[in-house]
């Protein structure tokens, strides 16, 4: 039996805004102690009113248009209502039937394992994205002793956008990647940080199964919403297993009566998925505008303002590296991994004069390497994306090699922990430690041979005896290897026409 | 300012306190002082309060340390406007930082606000003295102060009676003169109908015009805080204090507050005044009908026209707001589930239980009335019969409005089909009960201002009041034309037997 595995996702990102969307308190999610950024409004206390924080709705926009979504000309804001310890207000301010976009799209290469999609392009749409409050936080007593649990309130009110996808992906993996793009987006655009730990990114998956009887018959299993991953590992793993589980329990049946969405969530520590509530009680959310804000406006002018603000998506520069750059997928997308300030350090290095191909090789050999020595950031390090640029460039121009470069790199990174470095400590160590391409007698030797190589009639002659046709030799090899120390290259020129002539000898 | 209709001033024991305009003038005159005034309402507080039950909480200490500092101002000239000095009672749903605010619901018993509504903060920096706070309906739902979880609010007028509701502390405490004017709120004619019932003055402004931070929220889209007054000026005062732009509040219109009182003494010329046939039918007591009409004979002596509007679909009035008011209030009142503040039941075993005991305990029944039938109304599958259809009435009952205000200025009428009713007289009837706002509620679904002032007194010695509505924004016009009616009909000598009338 064939299946077909259909996958959508609902991702939620919280923003990074300084405060939080409907008031003033901080979103700083490192506070001391619990429940200590918040003011009347979300905490929920009577009487108290929301303000749409409008720089919240300027992320979420640049969000959406990362997702070439559409951006509504009105929208206005809805109450989710229901009860939860976490959630103060007895309801959550989000959007229902006029998200502020929607019919976007996003492109990841299709799994190959699937069938017949190797090599081709998996297009997701995206259904919508809209702007919601965040809920606090329970916390349980886990000593199984049943004292009190606790409430903190520090992230409530919170922006977040949430994302919901067509089920268009394919497979687990297909979801996983996915996640990582929009992911990559968010951090690309500076939205959100995405920190999944924090749980600040976490997706919920809805899957089913099209089984594709040998009789001929397709059935659709029900469709299960794997809630609150927070891992691209636990999501691949939780779709996984869902498939394999909806495989056991359907895969014999070719008619399946009860198809109603069941809720599940999943247990990394056993690799199962677990039902979470039953369609008895299944929520009804009583939406409804919220009286309390007014909607927003947003004018066509204003909308093209944000698109010619918008930064390049990660995906976009990606292609770019491959097309304009010349880098290999598998090169681009490392850089592009990296993050924003990677790829941004990568591109100032080219910008400086850097061979692409080596820029990409440095960037994530040399410089990854000195980064993980060092246990820091790209930010952080130490010698500017124009000097390495410079090094770079010196080996093309032949005047280092990569191995002086190489030394070079690392003299002016032991150099930085006590000065500043510039283009003068540059020159500096390359003189001091005699990194020119000019000294290194392995590169000159080439030189030398290519010369004698290309000019048999000078070296007959004066193998021949005319000492006098290895001045001609001289001033080629002076050409090529610029700035070199004649005497240098003198002795090593006689050196090699002797070798040759007790070579014939 | 000319203050002279219907100003007296009667500080000495046994009268209470007068009205805002009077004291203003008396302040400035130098009679009398801050602190007299604020010991002559805690006076009659003491001496009337017992058989009124206006009063749920008073913090006599920092009146009375307010009042002085007021009289400092006075004496160094840095008086901060009419307000200044004199004591204002607030209805127990505005929250003050350190006052309790508990809705008259057990579920906030014992409840202290950390923070300050808006209107109260205005209020601080304008002088005023916000005396205590004063009884209501359980979270402004109720016409009576029958649905207070504490006590039994009754009319000055009459003992036995209701002083209307919610707002029935804030008229009661103004009408039995115990303070000169108190903030209430109204969301389907909660302060028009107990300033009526009471014989004071009471309005509620446009939707926006006041800012609602601070009000605990009953039904968000249809409530306006709003003053009582015995006096017109002291309604305008008042209003121009609380009025304006608050950036807590975006459905608050941001448009600057005006200066009503600069306006009040100068009478509206060529008055076109709207008489809709809709509220003169049905269910309108003749009493009422007849003390209506007179009042518009005297706008027609002052050369206003009287023109009969048209508003055909007021019918759907209550209707509507009992589908949108409980809709909101059931949202808005799932904040109070025993777990962050306010009342938790001890008679829990698990969150469920928890939640159900404490809103169980703490609701009182017209509460819990309201919370279904709003929970019902937006439920899948119901919401586009109910709460959906009603929205959309909502929206023909405001061009009703529109079309009728192309022909007139103002749209005036009664305020309640009936006076004051017997307390006990209608609570095993809630579809009677909400008939008492049948001419109050459509101001509300139409966002417009709305003001009501005493018209006169039925022959067993109930006031009755006339309610003017206006345009949006046009309060300034409504103070002008009830100002009219003042200054040909004073109102204010006329005492009720609580206050020694």
């Amino acid at each position: 039996m064939k299946y077909d595995v259909i996958i959508g996702l609902e991702v939620h990102a919280q923003l990074q805004t300084k405060t939080k969307i409907f008031c003033g308190c901080a979103t700083d999610f490192t506070p001391d102690a619990p429940n200590i950024r918040t003011c009347p409004v979300c905490l929920g206390l009577p009487g108290a009113l929301p303000v749409l924080n409008r720089r919240a709705f300027e992320m979420a926009v640049k969000a959406a248009l990362g997702l070439r979504c559409q951006i509504a000309h009105f929208t206005k804001w809805d109450r989710k209502q229901y009860f939860y310890p976490d959630l103060p207000k007895g309801y959550q301010i989000s959007q229902y039937d006029l998200p502020f976009s929607h019919s976007g799209l996003m492109e990841i290469p299709a799994d190959p394992e699937v069938a017949g999609a190797e090599g081709l392009t998996r297009k997701v749409r995206i259904i919508r994205a809209h702007l919601e409050d965040d809920a606090g936080k329970n916390i349980h007593d886990e000593s199984g002793r049943g004292s009190e649990s606790q409430v903190d309130l520090n992230r409530a009110g919170t922006p977040l956008v949430e994302i919901v996808t067509e089920p268009d992906l394919r497979s687990p993996k297909e979801a996983r990647m996915l996640l990582e793009e929009i992911r990559l987006l968010l951090l690309y655009f500076g939205v959100s940080d995405c920190n999944m730990q924090e749980g600040n990114l976490r997706c919920d998956a809805n899957i089913n199964l099209h089984l594709h009887h040998d009789s001929g018959i397709t059935t659709k299993t029900p469709i299960v919403e794997i809630k609150n991953l927070n891992s691209f590992r636990f999501l691949e793993q939780a779709c996984e297993y869902e498939v394999s589980r909806q495989l056991k329990t359907y895969g014999h049946l070719e008619e399946i009566a009860d198809r109603t969405k069941r809720t599940f969530g999943y247990d990394p520590q056993r690799g199962v998925t677990i039902e979470q509530r039953s369609k008895e009680e299944a929520a009804d959310y009583r939406y409804f505008p919220d009286p309390d804000l007014v909607p927003v406006i947003v004018t066509a002018d204003q909308i093209q303002l944000w698109q010619a603000d918008l930064p390049e998506r990660p995906q976009d520069r990606r292609q770019r590296y491959q097309t304009e750059l010349g880098l290999s997928p598998y090169d681009a997308g490392v850089i592009i991994e990296q993050g924003r300030a990677f790829a941004d350090f990568f591109e100032q290095i080219v910008a400086h004069g850097a061979e692409s191909k080596q820029a990409s090789n440095w960037i994530t050999q040399e410089i990854q390497r000195i980064l993980n020595e060092r246990k820091c950031s790209i930010g952080e390090f130490p010698v500017s994306a124009e000097l390495v640029g410079t090094i770079l460039r010196k080996v093309s121009d032949k005047q280092l090699t990569l191995k002086a470069a190489r030394e070079a790199l690392d003299a002016l990174v032991s150099y930085s922990e006590e000065n500043t470095v510039s283009q003068e400590t540059l020159e500096k160590v390359i003189q001091e430690r005699g990194l020119s391409i000019v000294q290194n007698d392995e590169l000159l030797l080439n030189i030398i041979q290519q010369v004698i190589q290309k000019n048999p009639k000078p070296v007959a002659d004066y193998l021949g005896g005319k000492q006098a046709a290895a001045g001609s030799l001289l001033g080629q090899v002076m050409r090529e290897a610029r700035g070199a120390d004649p005497q240098l290259v003198k002795s090593l020129v006689t050196q090699a026409l002797d070798a040759l002539k007790s070579g014939n000898s | 300012m000319t203050l002279e209709a219907g100003s007296s001033l009667k500080t000495g024991s046994g009268t209470g306190t007068s009205s805002i305009g009077s004291l203003f003038k008396a302040l400035n005159s130098g009679t009398t002082t801050s602190r007299q005034i604020v010991e002559s309402c805690l006076n009659a507080i003491d001496q009337r309060d017992g058989s009124i039950g206006a009063f749920l909480h008073i913090d006599r200490e920092r009146a009375l340390q307010a009042a002085e500092a007021s009289d400092l101002r006075r004496s160094t000239g840095e008086v901060r406007g009419p307000l200044d000095g004199l004591p204002i009672s607030i209805k127990d749903a505005i929250c003050e930082a350190g006052q309790p605010a508990t809705c008259a619901s057990r579920i906030l018993e014992g409840y202290v606000s950390p923070y300050s509504a808006t209107v109260i903060d205005r209020l601080h920096a304008a002088g005023a003295i916000p005396l205590g706070r004063v009884n209501l309906d359980e979270f402004a739902m109720g016409s009576s102060s029958e649905n207070s979880a504490y006590q039994l609010t009754h009319n000055p007028w009459d003992l036995t009676r209701t002083p209307g509701g919610s707002s029935s502390g804030s008229a009661a405490s103004v009408a039995a003169r115990m303070v000169p004017g108190s903030l209430g709120s109204d969301t389907g004619g909660s302060i028009r109908q107990p300033a009526s019932l009471c014989g004071i003055v009471g309005l509620k402004p446009t939707y926006g015009r006041v800012s609602r931070y601070g009000l605990v929220a009953f039904a968000s889209s249809l409530e306006q805080i709003g003053p009582f007054s015995l006096d017109v000026f002291g309604a305008a005062a008042l209003l121009q204090t609380i009025a304006g732009h608050d950036p807590h509040d975006s459905t608050c219109v941001n448009t600057p507050a005006e200066d009503y009182l600069q306006t009040l003494d100068t009478p509206l010329a060529d008055l076109r005044i709207g008489v809709p046939k809709e509220y003169f039918g049905e269910g309108l007591d003749p009493e009422v009908q007849n003390i209506v009409e007179e009042a518009l004979a005297v706008y027609s002596q002052h050369g206003a026209k009287l023109i009969p509007v048209e508003l055909p679909h007021s019918k759907y009035s209550v209707a509507t707001y009992y589908i949108i008011a409980p809709s909101e209030a059931s949202s808005n009142l799932a904040r109070f589930d025993g777990i962050h503040y306010g009342y938790r039941s001890p008679n829990f075993t698990d969150l469920e239980s928890l939640y159900a005991a404490s809103r169980g305990e703490g609701f009182g029944p017209e509460v819990k009335r309201r919370i279904m039938l709003g929970t019902y109304a937006l439920s899948a599958g119901y919401a586009d019969k109910y709460y959906v259809k009603a929205l959309q009435i909502r929206r023909l009952i405001r061009h009703d409005f529109d079309a009728a205000f192309q022909q007139c200025d103002v749209i005036a009428g009664p305020v309640t089909p009936t006076p004051a009713f017997r307390l006990g007289e209608l609570t095993d009837d809630p579809l009677a009960m909400y008939l008492s706002d049948i001419y109050t509620i459509a101001a509300n679904l139409a966002g417009i201002p709305a003001i009501s002032i005493p018209a006169g007194w039925t022959a067993s010695g109930l006031p009755v009041g006339l309610q003017l509505q206006g345009p949006v924004f046009t309060e300034s016009r409504l103070l002008r034309a009830a100002r009219m009616l003042e200054i040909d009909r004073p109102w204010i000598d006329r005492l009720p037997p609580a206050a020694g009338g």
